[in-house]
């Protein structure tokens, strides 16, 4: 019982962190009809910028600052870099963000090197939120819960109940039409791209320090947000979501329950082999199959209903 | 409308230079590092070739290449092992020929779910599917022998003819040998009608459908045999490092073959033959020179997305062709003089720049602490403390870029002036070979 | 030539969500018939051709073909089965020369399939037929030029050409005069009549007097069912027709 529900809240974790990093890109790709490999490269931007301005400024000034320095970073290189690269076709604007992602991995290696930085939680939400039986529950995951989902709330509202919210809502289904209308589209990119990165280097300040912050952080999710975003259907937050919490579920029950398929049939009195390739095949725990999960789903997703989840169009 | 004898020469010439260059090659660059160079060059060279049959000729983008070549370089690590031990009698000059069929066995069995879809969906399937393989093949060490990988010795079995490829310069012209019949396959590739048909589906699948044939499956045949020529380009590599490890059939050297065949060019033939080269010269060669290599890489990789989509294959096809038509008049030369001049002043102070902000933060490639170090560069040393080498890379690079931008406004009037030149040339030229 | 309808729809019905779009086409085309549709706008000739080509589904009804039931075939088997079709907006392969294009077209016919193992530039009858294809439409000057480079005019003939030139025994054109001026028009009409020549034609066309000049018989569809269908004079004197177009006609 205690298991489970530990188990449970960690994979909550895990999943809201994911969904900040991801909400993001599910609104930058229904833009640009082209993933953004450099999206993770954000969320480490965020981390990072995030760590020099604590260390200078505290904490509560670098949750607010480093999302929007980063967020306007991000709406400069759409400005000067993508909108050049959009009118030669996706596969440019793909391949530019590609670069990008290389590109800021090694600058932040050039100004902060190789090794982790120590970007710690700050004192004021060290601790324990509360004890389930004998295991802890930080202050910090709580924190992390309630930003993803003030967060959540916040930009749902935005872009349902807000004009500004509708006009982007227009823009990101109908550019062509929704530039007829008279508004500035190109500007509308350069706010979502911009507000897109933003919100992976909010998630980036508050995982970097639960987690760790270093040159690597961005290849280690930038696979998996794009399982989040492509299950759970392009430009849909509610499928972000959904998908998000799911993984994160899948991921932690999966490495904390680290069974093995040959224990499994062994408890039912199948015999195994010793030997051979069935035998390794059985030897297999839950616990190394749980990374690939996540691109099991992709692919069964995309063969068997490409727009995902909740999405409205194929990408 | 009758092919003309001298047409057939034209096509063959090319071939014979490429044929003639894979020869000479070692001879011009000589010396243990070029060859190695040389080699490594080779098996990439083939494999952004077969990485091209889907992106330029398919319209595919695939993010899962090396799964095909890593596979396939396996297949070959464990045929050659078993040949070393004794156990089975082939030669190692074929083993690339049993990698390419591991290669498109697996293009059989991944393909088939990967085509049902196309465009950006089959990108993302691409992408499943690449990080599946990798954290599979970290799960069965038995097979693909964990983190390590599994080593091989390409001196396996009893020598052919006197060669047992110890000598690398045996084992470079296998891969030139290999690279040019897999050359010469793709190129013939695209003149059959699955080839013709497979352009037809990158262009307008719906219309391929209504002139009788099924998209899926042309895309899932070009998969097949572009899974072959990287398994292929997978043994030649297994043959030339002798081991395979996990990074074989990771994501990263799947985007690094499509950064290089991009570079190269994906509109034409030749593109992944210039991608291959410089490619390998990035990795491989700048990497023994300076740490910053992979910024440069990266950089240099936008500056072609966003001046040059057409790759590097595009740029000289287009100068080709105005020396061809003879539009490459005298203020067209200066100018093109005055760009490259510009330029390489302002790549000098990027470089620069760049060099000294490595060694400043992470020390030279000669140890750690060398921060405070000069920076030996070009045969000179800059000294990082003080400001001046600082002022001289801004200024470099400030009298580059302002340089480049005053040109274009020059530049454009006189390049479309040369540019309708050629279209006219070219349109007198096929009226006069229709006539 | 047998009584026996070559392109029959029975009862076709086709929603998109819950918008209906075909409730209950029912249509018989004997061979070598021409039959314009004709219909204001919306009222679902667009659609039909789809169904009818397989590019969307029917959710009920049956559309056979020479007595085959095509209603859940693909495109490319229904194109196989000798059913070819042109677009409205030009559908072509704008990166292959004129040629090409037309020489793609012939390639299933001729049989030469998946082959990759063969040399195009060898194979005599796809390359004659092509040209020969081309000539008929009046392109083989600009036979080498990229689809995409061609002049509207050209594209549209360069349509045709595609879709004739595999020999479909029923052809389906949608609007292909559309966008071209009075001479021009009256220039395609006569190459259709030219090149379709003993096939069995099935046109959506707004330009009357196109239809006048190419039809036999005219099917009248209005809000997702054909009104009517009978031969030219018999749609002309038709008060049922005249009221729908001319009630339009008042509303707009």
């Amino acid at each position: 019982m205690e298991f489970a529900l530990i188990t449970l809240l960690n994979g909550l974790s895990y999943g809201f962190l994911l969904f900040m990093l991801s909400s993001g890109l599910t609104l930058i790709y229904s833009m640009m009809g082209v993933p953004n490999f450099a999206h993770a490269s954000f969320y480490m931007l965020g981390a990072y910028v995030a760590y020099a301005l604590s260390t200078v400024f505290g904490f509560w000034p670098a949750l607010v600052g480093a999302p929007l320095l980063v967020g306007a970073l991000g709406a400069a290189i759409e400005h000067a870099g993508l909108r050049v690269v959009h009118r030669y076709g996706h596969v440019p604007e793909l391949l530019f963000t590609f670069g990008l992602s290389y590109v800021v991995a090694e600058l932040v290696q050039l100004v902060w090197g190789r090794s982790p930085v120590p970007y710690r939680i700050p004192p004021g939400l060290e601790g324990t939120l509360f004890t389930l039986y004998s295991t802890a529950f930080p202050v910090y995951r709580g924190f992390m819960l309630a930003v993803a989902a003030v967060m959540f709330v916040a930009i749902w509202l935005l872009l349902r109940h807000t004009r500004i919210g509708l006009v982007i809502q227009a823009a990101l289904t109908h550019p062509r039409m929704a530039e007829a209308l008279g508004h500035d589209v190109p500007r509308v990119f350069m706010l979502v791209f911009g507000g897109g990165c933003a919100l992976a280097a909010l998630a980036g300040v508050i995982g970097g320090n639960a987690f760790v912050t270093e040159p690597g952080m961005a290849r280690a999710v930038g696979s998996i947000i794009f399982v989040v975003v492509v299950v759970g259907g392009l430009g849909s937050l509610t499928g972000a979501f959904a998908v998000s919490l799911l993984i994160g579920l899948l991921q932690t029950v999966a490495v904390a329950l680290d069974g093995s398929l040959g224990s499994l049939l062994a408890g039912w009195s199948v015999p195994l082999p010793s030997a051979g390739p069935l035998a390794a095949l059985a030897r297999v725990t839950l616990a190394q199959v749980a990374p690939m999960l996540p691109y099991l789903l992709l692919v069964v997703m995309l063969v068997v209903r490409p727009r995902g989840l909740m999405g409205t169009r194929e990408g | 409308m009758r092919v003309l004898s001298a047409s057939r020469n034209g096509r063959l010439l090319p071939w014979l230079w490429f044929a003639g260059a894979l020869v000479a090659a070692p001879w011009v660059f000589s010396g243990g590092a070029a060859l190695s160079l040389l080699s490594q060059m080779g098996t990439m060279i083939l494999l952004c070739l077969s990485c091209n049959l889907l992106l330029g000729e398919g319209g595919m983008l695939s993010f899962g290449h090396a799964v095909y070549s890593g596979l396939g370089a396996f297949g070959a690590a464990h045929l050659m092992n078993r040949i070393g031990e004794g156990a089975l009698d082939f030669p190692v000059t074929l083993v690339p020929l049993a990698a390419g069929l591991v290669g498109a066995a697996c293009g059989v069995v991944f393909g088939y779910p990967t085509t049902r879809r196309a465009g950006t969906t089959f990108a993302m399937i691409t992408l499943g599917l690449v990080e599946l393989v990798s954290a599979a093949v970290l799960m069965f060490p038995e097979i693909f022998g964990g983190e390590g990988g599994i080593a091989t010795d390409r001196v396996a079995g009893a020598p052919v003819l006197g060669i047992s490829y110890g000598p690398q310069l045996q084992v470079y012209y296998l891969i030139a040998g290999w690279l040019l019949v897999g050359a010469v396959a793709l190129r013939a590739l695209t003149g059959t009608p699955l080839g013709r048909m497979l352009n037809a589906v990158r262009d307008n699948p719906q219309r391929a459908a209504f002139v009788g044939y099924d998209p899926q499956r042309v895309r899932y045949l070009a998969l097949i045999l572009s899974a072959f020529f990287a398994g292929v380009a997978g043994g030649l590599s297994t043959i030339n490092f002798e081991i395979v490890s996990a990074e074989n059939v990771g994501a990263a050297r799947s985007g690094e073959i499509l950064l290089f065949t991009f570079i190269g060019g994906a509109a034409h033939f030749y593109g992944p033959i210039l991608g291959g080269v410089v490619g390998v010269l990035f990795s491989s060669w700048l990497s023994g020179y300076t740490q910053a290599w992979h910024f440069y890489l990266g950089g240099f990789f936008i500056l072609m997305v966003m001046a040059a989509p057409n790759g590097l294959a595009g740029l000289t096809d287009r100068l080709w062709r105005v020396w061809r038509a003879r539009a490459l008049n005298g203020a067209l030369a200066v100018l093109l003089a005055a760009f490259a001049l510009a330029g390489g002043l302002a790549l000098a102070g990027v470089i620069l720049a760049t060099e000294m902000l490595y060694q400043l933060s992470l020390g030279s490639l000669a140890g750690i602490g060398d921060a405070v170090a000069p920076l030996r560069l070009w045969g000179l040393a800059f000294p990082l403390q003080t400001v001046w080498p600082w002022l001289i890379a801004g200024a470099l690079t400030g009298v580059g870029v302002a340089a480049i931008l005053r040109l274009r406004r020059a530049w454009r009037p006189l390049w479309s002036a040369a540019w309708r030149q050629v279209e006219a040339a070219e349109a007198a030229a096929s009226h006069g070979r229709a006539t | 030539m047998s009584a026996d309808p070559v392109l029959h729809l029975h009862g076709v019905h086709k929603a998109f969500g819950r918008t209906a779009v075909l409730r209950g086409v029912d249509l018989a085309l004997r061979a070598g018939e021409r039959c314009a549709l004709i219909g204001p706008n919306g009222a679902g000739k667009s659609s039909l051709f789809n169904v009818i080509s397989g590019v969307a589904r029917a959710d009920s009804g049956r559309v056979v073909l020479d007595s085959r039931d095509i209603t859940r075939l693909p495109p490319q088997r229904i194109n196989r089965l000798g059913l070819a079709r042109s677009f409205q907006v030009s559908s072509l392969f704008p990166r292959l020369s004129a040629f090409d294009n037309v020489r793609c077209a012939v390639l299933w016919t001729l049989g030469y399939r998946y082959a990759f193992w063969r040399r195009l530039s060898r194979l005599r009858d796809a390359g004659e037929r092509a040209h020969a294809v081309l000539a008929r439409v009046g392109l083989q000057a600009r036979a080498r030029v990229p689809a995409g480079a061609l002049s509207y005019a050209e594209q549209r003939a360069l349509e045709l050409a595609v879709t004739i030139a595999a020999d479909a025994g029923v052809i389906l054109l949608d609007e292909p005069t559309a966008g071209m001026s009075r001479s021009e028009a009256q220039a395609m009409v006569t190459l259709i009549r030219e090149v379709t020549a003993g096939k069995t034609l099935l046109m959506v066309e707004h330009d009357m007097q196109v239809v006048f000049d190419l039809a036999d018989r005219i099917a009248v569809m209005d809000e997702g069912r054909i009104v009517a269908c009978d031969g030219v004079a018999d749609i002309r004197a038709n008060a049922a027709v005249q009221r729908l177009y001319l009630d339009r006609s008042r509303q707009a």
